[in-house]
């Protein structure tokens, strides 16, 4: 499937790690660390959040700390896509590491705002908000990534060696 | 002929071309790699993957570093829980390096343990791994997924990054660090101004920096955005490299007509104090415009700022001065190496005689493991970053500063010019 739809959730610029994955609940098991996903900023984010909900979010998004936690936070409450008009570097990676698919769209955070819908074509590249009908574009991976993300993250990449190894 | 940068050639080499270009990808062997106590969280990860953490093995345990160094000691069940499974599973996988709590923060054990030598590809799942720049490696952080495929393949995908040259003409002036150069950047340019790229440090005031400057700088280089930030190899690297590591290593230099993505320069001596406000490493203004803030804690400390260089200046305005009464000022070295070497030069002795909590060498102070905040208090802190609720509360306040400008505003329980204090 390359195209889907959900709803926005909406952040600004400089969203850092600290505040996605706070480090005083960081040694917590997955299942509680994610009651706490951006609560220093929007505490009643976990509140709210629904399985399918797309983040849309400003400048530098998952800048700081490159913990983990705070990439696989997303994919445990359900978030289909995080997009944003750029990404922090290790947050890119650790996404394409989890199989989580980055968009990156200069002037996107202008085109949706929160509860809008998203709709989402990944071949394509488009970006539409269902609601005001207005698009915006993005750059599909580039194969290297994208063949990561469609295996499912490089731990698929992994056990694929090992189990050749152990056969 | 080629023309590139030093950081093309590394990776060149690492991934067995004669030549890479800037957004090309490859595949690059990994000369060293490093995990904090995120070590812990392997097995879980292997397991869910379906990988039989049992049988799982090292690529090369002459190139792989675990510390315990981001909650020591640790204060809870949790935590203790989580370092014992850290050490099981070293011993386990027959780790070579395991640091465990008696050695420091690891980004800095790493460089004094001879980990970390010019010319190398170094990744640790840490941000700040960049550290290791001041010493000519090309190293970078990565998450806990991918260190797991480092850990058993001894390589990892990179996109080959343009490099920027940032260029420092002129003269720092007195009570001016690296640590304000660093804040000056992101304040200027913005905390995205590397994203994705390779800082290439230099000119005539890289050049006088020691060292422990040069850390500090390649350090924050990921607060710019950065996925390297390298400095060349200089007679001063050479002798610190003499001490640290007999193995033979090659340094690289860029090619003297390389192309750059970008060329930033910068007179230093248009550089003053600098403060780092709430709640962004770029929302920078000079001392002078905030003046008079009041704190209620002080901190010196981290793979940023706590170095031998950090606490002599800290050391040197706290003599015969008492911390301010209202104001809590905790310093913590670096690594034990650090924390005997101040001990050695009595500074340990001022801190404590003008009222400074000394803490062990460990990561605790800058990232909300120790001395956490209360909602409302401020904070002056020479540590890399000063995100909302990084120390404590999300209604604390982070000032980042120079350890010059923390200690000399730790004494007067507010924000202050150390040129007007330290003269």
């Amino acid at each position: 499937m390359t195209s889907l739809i959900g709803r926005v959730r909406k952040f600004g610029d400089n969203t850092d790690t600290d505040t996605i994955a706070p480090s005083s609940i960081l040694y917590l098991p997955m299942s509680e660390l994610m009651k706490h996903t951006f609560e220093p900023v929007f505490p009643e984010f976990y509140r709210t959040v629904r399985q399918g909900d797309v983040i849309v979010a400003g400048n530098n998004f998952g800048c700081g700390s490159s913990r983990e936690q705070a990439t696989a936070v997303m994919k445990e409450l359900g978030i289909q896509y995080i997009v944003c008009e750029s990404m922090a570097r290790i947050y890119y990676r650790n996404c394409i590491a989890l199989g989580l698919y980055p968009i990156m769209s200069k002037g996107v955070s202008l085109v949706f705002e929160e509860g809008d819908e998203i709709k989402i074509d990944t071949e394509k590249g488009m970006l539409e908000n269902v609601n005001t009908k207005r698009f915006t574009n993005f750059k599909p991976l580039s194969i290297v990534p994208q063949q990561i993300v469609d295996c499912g993250g490089i731990l698929s990449l992994l056990k694929a060696i090992t189990d050749k190894e152990n056969k | 002929m080629t023309i590139v940068t030093l950081i093309e050639k590394i990776l060149a080499r690492a991934c067995g071309s004669a030549k890479v270009c800037p957004d090309e990808f490859v595949v690059a062997k990994i000369d060293c790699a490093m995990m904090p106590e995120s070590f812990r969280m392997i097995p879980e990860l292997l397991t869910r993957a379906g990988i039989d953490a049992k049988t799982f093995t090292v690529w090369d345990t002459e190139r792989f570093v675990v510390f315990i160094d981001h909650q020591v000691p640790p204060t809870s069940v949790n935590r203790a829980e989580s370092q014992k499974l850290s050490r099981e599973f070293a011993t386990k996988l027959h780790i070579k390096y395991f640091y465990d709590i008696f050695c420091g923060v690891g980004h800095q054990v790493m460089m004094e343990k001879g980990h970390v030598k010019p010319g190398q590809l170094i990744v640790g799942a840490d941000s700040h791994t960049t550290t290791y720049g001041a010493l000519n490696a090309a190293a970078t952080g990565i998450g806990a997924s991918e260190m797991a495929y480092v850990i058993k393949t001894g390589e990892l995908w990179f996109k080959v990054p343009e490099t920027i040259r940032f260029e420092l003409n002129g003269r720092l002036g007195d009570f001016v660090f690296p640590k304000d150069i660093m804040l000056y950047i992101a304040g200027k340019y913005g905390t995205e101004v590397a994203q994705y790229k390779a800082i290439e440090w230099g000119g005539p005031v890289v050049d006088d920096l020691t060292l422990d400057g040069r850390m500090t700088m390649a350090n924050m280089s990921v607060e710019l955005g950065a996925k390297f930030g390298v400095f060349r190899a200089d007679s001063k690297t050479m002798d610190f490299l003499r001490i640290t590591t007999d193995r033979s290593f090659q340094p690289v230099d860029s090619d003297s007509d390389a192309t750059y993505g970008d060329k930033f320069f910068i007179d230093a001596s248009e550089i003053e104090p600098q403060i780092a406000a709430p709640h962004s490493v770029g929302n920078v203004r000079s001392v002078s415009a905030m003046k008079g803030t009041s704190i209620d804690q002080a901190v010196i400390a981290s793979c940023c700022d706590g170095r031998m260089e950090d606490l002599r200046i800290a050391a040197k305005l706290l003599r015969a001065k008492k911390v301010h009464p209202k104001v809590r000022f905790y310093i913590a070295p670096a690594s034990w190496k650090i924390y005997k070497q101040a001990l050695n030069e009595g500074i340990l002795r001022i801190f404590l005689d003008s009222g400074v909590l000394v803490e062990n060498p460990s990561c605790g102070l800058c990232t909300g493991y120790q001395g956490i905040l209360a909602k409302g208090e401020r904070c002056i802190a020479a540590i890399p970053r000063n995100f909302k609720g990084r120390l404590g509360s999300p209604d604390a306040e982070i000032f980042l500063a120079s350890p010059a400008t923390v200690a000399s505003s730790a004494i007067r329980g507010k924000i202050v010019d150390p040129r007007e204090e330290g003269m």
